[in-house]
């Protein structure tokens, strides 16, 4: 379960803290899929932050009783000095896991072959997509935070990372920020849509969807 | 799997706690000194350097210190304990813009990125003291110390020292960028002041009462005690070290516990 009880989060500006998130409850349970939607400022990169515990919240409670991701996005955080092999060791590091385990599998989903050992820095943006995506599925999680996957990459990798993250885990529940109709609509069982901080439910897709319409062309 | 919110022990997070900090220290490792020529010696090789390069000066200089000490002695425990206490503080300030990155990771805080940098540097320097000190006394330039538990306990002493004011302004530089730009001047003004190029004794006495009041002069004393205390007379307190690192440690935790909570990733 991930549960948010009466989140407000707060930012610092220079005219004085703006209130990005305004009582947000949330509960997710294990295996759901669910979209949020919300025009760009609205705060829904804040709310994956919060869950995913990145950020802590300014009031309220944000509790999580199982595995959650980093949020996930295709620009990846790497660190460009080092190679693709020393950057997956690293997180293979910070999250316990064994990475002999997992070189067989981030060869074959990337195929980046011989640049895994050249630094990052010289990677094209496509190149750092593969990686980041491969990383990002070496650790398993019951829950995966997708903050904006745009469409990145050629036909075959999106395939790919279809594959792995709505085939291969199927079973887990997930969190789909995304502007993409379709997307939220083939992957998510219900939707939310933030509106200034404070989160709308909707236990149709199509509802929030026509909700979220309405609101951009308003 | 080490991310296990439910059922959390405390053998679990030391567990967690240890693994993050072991990726940072390589990680760092990695991006400092690379895999070309030596590698990760440069972790003491450097240090080495410039100890060995300021014993060398002073004795060419035939600096005065006011004993009949070797000037080799002198460099070498001097010298050792600046670099200990002053390169902590410089590789915290400004640490964690760079890092930011890492936090994306629940697990990887910024007291994180702080440990895992005053390890390597305390590890860094602490090695190089320790190699230079078997070579010397093996080449017979200086005596075995008299008691190595007070070396022991000096070089703890300024360890900490330098641990908790490294902290402190890695935490305050992420609030003030006066931090950075203030340090530079402040260690390297602090450098002649803090006992590395003196012995208190040698001092005038109501100078002797003001320059006690820098808690590294007490460490870097009786670093000295312990190495040669017989042939000299030395002026310290542990008790007041000890004391100052206990106040910057509380300061220091307060501060980090501060940004931590307020912290945005980029």
């Amino acid at each position: 379960m991930i549960v948010l009880n009466d989140v407000h989060k707060f930012y610092p500006t220079r005219s004085g803290p703006v209130e990005v998130l305004r009582g947000v409850n949330f509960t997710l349970a294990p295996g759901e899929k669910v979209g949020i939607l919300g025009r760009n400022g609205a705060g829904k990169s804040t709310m994956i932050r919060l869950v995913s515990g990145v950020e802590q919240p300014s009031s309220g409670l944000v509790e999580r009783s199982m595995r959650v991701s980093w949020p996930l996005a295709f620009t990846g955080a790497f660190q460009g000095a080092l190679t693709g092999y020393d950057n997956m060791r690293f997180i293979c590091r910070i999250y316990g896991v064994d990475f002999s385990d997992k070189v067989g599998f981030i060869e074959e989903f990337t195929e980046l072959g011989p640049y895994l050992r050249e630094p990052v820095k010289i990677y094209s943006s496509g190149m750092r997509a593969r990686l980041a995506f491969a990383i990002s599925m070496m650790i398993e999680f019951d829950c995966y935070l997708i903050d904006e996957v745009a469409a990145v990459g050629d036909a075959r990798f999106q395939t790919k990372c279809h594959v792995e993250l709505f085939e291969r885990r199927g079973d887990r529940a997930l969190i789909i920020v995304s502007h993409d109709e379709n997307y939220i609509r083939a992957h998510c069982q219900r939707a939310c849509v933030l509106v200034d901080g404070i989160l709308h439910h909707f236990s149709d897709v199509e509802q929030a969807l026509d909700f979220h319409g309405s609101l951009m062309t308003a | 799997m080490s991310d296990q919110p439910s059922g959390f022990t405390f053998r679990s997070s030391a567990r967690i706690q240890c693994d993050v900090l072991w990726a940072l220290i390589l990680r760092e490792i990695m991006t400092r000194y690379g895999r070309h020529n030596i590698g990760f010696l440069w972790l003491f090789v450097e240090p080495m350097m410039f100890t060995l390069g300021v014993t060398a000066l002073w004795t060419l200089a035939g600096m005065h210190h006011g004993s009949d000490l070797p000037i080799t002695a002198f460099a070498l425990t001097g010298y050792s304990a600046v670099l200990l206490w002053r390169n902590m503080p410089g590789r915290c300030v400004a640490a964690i813009a760079p890092n930011s990155v890492l936090m994306y990771h629940r697990n990887v805080k910024i007291m994180d990125i702080f440990l895992s940098r005053l390890l390597l540097e305390a590890a860094g320097a602490t090695i190089s003291f320790v190699i230079l000190g078997i070579i010397f006394i093996m080449i017979e330039w200086i005596p075995l110390p008299e008691d190595v538990f007070k070396v022991l306990g000096g070089w703890l002493l300024t360890a900490w020292f330098g641990a908790s004011l490294a902290i402190l302004l890695g935490a305050w530089s992420e609030v003030s960028e006066m931090v950075e730009k203030i340090w530079h001047p402040a260690a390297y003004l602090l450098f002649p002041m803090s006992g590395a190029a003196f012995m208190v004794d040698s001092l005038p006495p109501e100078f002797q009462k003001v320059i006690l009041w820098l808690p590294m002069v007490h460490g870097t004393e009786m670093i000295r005690d312990g190495f040669f205390g017989s042939r000299v007379t030395t002026h310290y307190d542990p008790s007041f070290m000890a004391l100052v690192c206990m106040i910057l440690t509380v300061l220091a935790l307060a501060f980090e516990r501060k940004i931590s909570r307020e912290y945005v990733v980029e």
